[in-house]
């Protein structure tokens, strides 16, 4: 778990791999998908798959550069009220005549403008993004309600609603699922194999070291919550289009989600470790889990129960399996692993 | 950042004697310049709508103003210790439908029923603060899933019944109206938990050890000080005052269900931050708090009298939000200028 370099041996390899969050993840998924299959026969057919994953994607897709955001040390709470806003605008201009590809692009601009604002104030102003983004929070959905007021607009062209319900032709993969995968792919590949995912590491690491490296915090942080805004607002319209209607209290409560499906990934709340692999796990875990608790009549509220347990545990059992670890490095007189090192997602870079 | 004398780590800077000392006076006085610019706007208001300034109507802001501000005063507390409580607002509601309904079914009564509730309320913290200190989970992530769990908890216990009005013990309810001496009793309520925080921060070592755990820790552990015991007991009080929150909330609103309070965390946070608790812990106090409830339930109303629709609140909560950290961090920043200017002097 630790960066420790030691000269891996076959078996010191395998036992760091085994030892790995995702890894973890993986099996808890394995598991929970044999409990359902257990516990329901529809459980394992693909529409009922499909129908599981479809419900969750708004919330997966703001997880990715959520992702980014907490692993160079920030948060972002403004992404809920900011796919509130996109749906709001997205109904208020489809109600007043405008045409789709007209309103999409500039409900999208509305978004990164959103998270430049967090952004500007985040990274130039110095402010903490903890109390910022509760702002706006509050201030992009107080938009979205003077924006719609309390009607719905439920009127869409079938050729809209099908991005966010229809499959992908001969298939039950539903196209927000398809949304998902690709943005998975890119940002994974953007954090984990580019020098600007590097850079984000440092920052979350050593703000104050990764300034000194030639590090330019203040433009990588703006640009992560534009990212962000412009995610949220994406994640709007299929909000939007999934349930064929415009809201402005579209998306409530999801920030709670979105930051428990990050953090079951492995990301660690004070920044600097984290994968994207691993959030991916992580949404499929909770849409499982969700699912096998449906089957078992347990209603979505009572749900939040085991989401909030397992985001606790997801940072309790590692620190207790580190402590674990060292206890018995310690009895057999081992090196002693570094006092200040971070358990929780901890993950080798280089 | 407001009151910055009450940490000993920065008492030096408001100490020289330069122009940048005005200033560290405004920034101290959170509270005053709170109190100023609801004079100034409550002016205003008054001018565009005369019913502002009716004892009935101010008695009705601070009534519902003081529900918000005992759990802002528990929050206040946590926030000092560099930590954060984001369950406030499940146990608030955890608390009101168990209250609400031990008495609908008559099973207690009233006083035993607030009792029952105090008690949640406390029982909850403890786990909060057991979950921070005990099992070090970092408190950001314990409170949002305790949020999560306590939630739950409430939508389990409740299911789809809502306490009516009628359900609650005949003057229950009438307790939120109640005044004693002219002054409503929430507004004491919420004073005397002020003026009892206040005191306790002040002048006794809990107090003092607090300002000192969220000043700075490392500091905060080589003196000696239990940090984990004083975290625990800010996160079990913050618990508490959520619960006497949650039995004012039954006597104000009276219809209770399993959502009753959801969202209610902004109003509660934004008030500890608008009353110029520091969220990186160390200063603050409870009075600023309170005022920061205030302050927004000030406004609320104000904006109703004024004629603009309730659409308007949560955009304009945003905008006080992000002028008070703004506020804040311009004045720390030109406090340090003028205190390193005054040093090379």
């Amino acid at each position: 778990m630790t960066t420790a370099v030691a000269p891996a041996s076959g078996e010191r390899r395998w036992a760091r791999l085994l030892a790995r969050w995702e890894t973890l993840l993986l099996v808890a998924l394995i598991g929970l998908i044999v409990l359902g299959t257990y516990l329901s026969p529809f459980f394992l057919t693909p529409g009922n798959f499909s129908n599981l994953i479809a419900a969750l994607m708004e919330v997966a897709i703001m997880a990715l550069p959520m992702t980014l955001i907490i692993v160079a040390g920030e948060i972002d709470l403004s992404v809920e009220s900011m796919a509130g806003l996109a749906s709001a605008i997205l109904g208020f201009l489809w109600a007043a005549g405008v045409p789709l590809w007209v309103d999409i692009p500039l409900v999208l601009v509305v978004g990164a403008l959103g998270g430049l604002l967090n952004g500007l104030l985040v990274a130039r102003g110095g402010l903490p993004s903890l109390v910022v983004t509760l702002g706006t929070l509050a201030l992009f959905r107080g938009l979205a309600l003077i924006v719609l007021g309390p009607r719905g607009i439920s009127d869409f062209p079938a050729a809209f609603t099908e991005l966010g319900f229809g499959h992908v032709p001969g298939t039950l993969i539903p196209w927000p699922f398809v949304i998902f995968l690709a943005l998975a792919l890119l940002l994974g590949i953007v954090l984990h194999r580019t020098w600007i995912g590097r850079q984000v590491y440092a920052i979350g690491k050593n703000t104050g070291a990764a300034r000194f490296s030639g590090v330019r915090v203040t433009r990588v942080k703006v640009s992560l919550f534009v990212l962000s805004g412009l995610i949220a607002a994406l994640a709007g319209i299929i909000l939007t289009s999934r349930l064929s209607s415009a809201r402005a209290d579209a998306g409530s409560g999801m920030t709670l989600t979105v930051v428990t499906v990050v953090l079951l990934g492995g990301v660690n709340i004070f920044g600097g470790s984290g994968t994207i692999p691993g959030v991916v796990l992580a949404v499929l875990a909770v849409a499982v889990m969700q699912n096998a608790l449906r089957l078992a009549h347990v209603t979505v509220e009572v749900q939040s129960i085991a989401l909030g347990l397992l985001l606790i545990l997801s940072v309790v059992i590692p620190t207790f399996a580190h402590q674990a670890k060292s206890a018995i490095d310690r009895v057999r007189g081992g090196r002693p692993p570094p006092a200040d090192s971070v358990p929780h997602g901890e993950r080798a870079l280089s | 950042m407001a009151s910055m004398a009450e940490t000993p780590a920065t008492v030096a800077l408001g100490a020289p004697r330069t122009p940048g000392q005005w200033l560290s006076t405004i920034a101290r006085q959170r509270e005053l310049s709170l109190v100023a610019i609801m004079v100034v706007l409550g002016a205003f208001v008054t001018i565009a709508a005369p019913q502002f300034l009716t004892v009935a109507n101010i008695s009705q802001v601070a009534v519902l103003a003081s529900v918000i501000a005992v759990a802002a005063i528990g929050e206040a507390l946590v926030v000092i210790t560099r930590n954060v409580d984001l369950s406030v607002e499940a146990t608030i509601g955890l608390v009101a439908y168990c209250v609400a309904h031990v008495l609908e079914l008559h099973a207690l009564d009233a006083p035993a029923a607030i009792g029952l509730g105090l008690g949640i309320g406390l029982v909850l913290g403890m786990i909060n603060g057991v979950i921070v200190t005990l099992f070090k989970v970092p408190a950001i992530v314990a409170t949002l899933g305790t949020l999560s769990v306590f939630r739950g908890v409430d939508y389990l216990i409740a299911g789809s019944h809502q306490v009516p009005l009628a359900g609650l013990p005949p003057g229950f309810s009438e307790t939120a109206q109640a005044s004693v001496f002219g002054i409503p009793l929430f507004v004491l309520v919420a004073v005397v938990v002020v003026v009892i925080g206040t005191v306790i921060l002040r002048w006794t070592r809990f107090g003092r050890q607090l300002y000192a755990v969220g000043s700075n820790p490392e500091a905060a552990a080589i003196l000696g000080i239990p940090s984990r015991l004083v975290v625990f007991t800010a996160f079990s009080l913050c618990g508490l005052l959520a619960g006497v929150a949650g039995v004012m909330w039954v006597m104000e609103f009276g219809t209770i269900n399993g959502t009753s309070a959801t969202g209610v965390v902004l109003a509660v946070v934004a008030a500890v931050v608008v009353g110029g608790v520091n969220i990186f812990g160390g200063s603050g106090t409870l009075a600023g708090a309170a005022l920061g409830a205030l302050f927004l339930g000030f406004i609320a109303n104000a904006l109703i009298l004024v004629g603009l629709s309730q659409f308007w609140l949560q955009a304009i909560y945003g905008v006080v939000i992000l002028a008070a950290v703004s506020a804040d961090a311009i004045i720390l920043r030109r406090l340090k200028r003028a205190t390193s200017r005054a040093g090379v002097r």
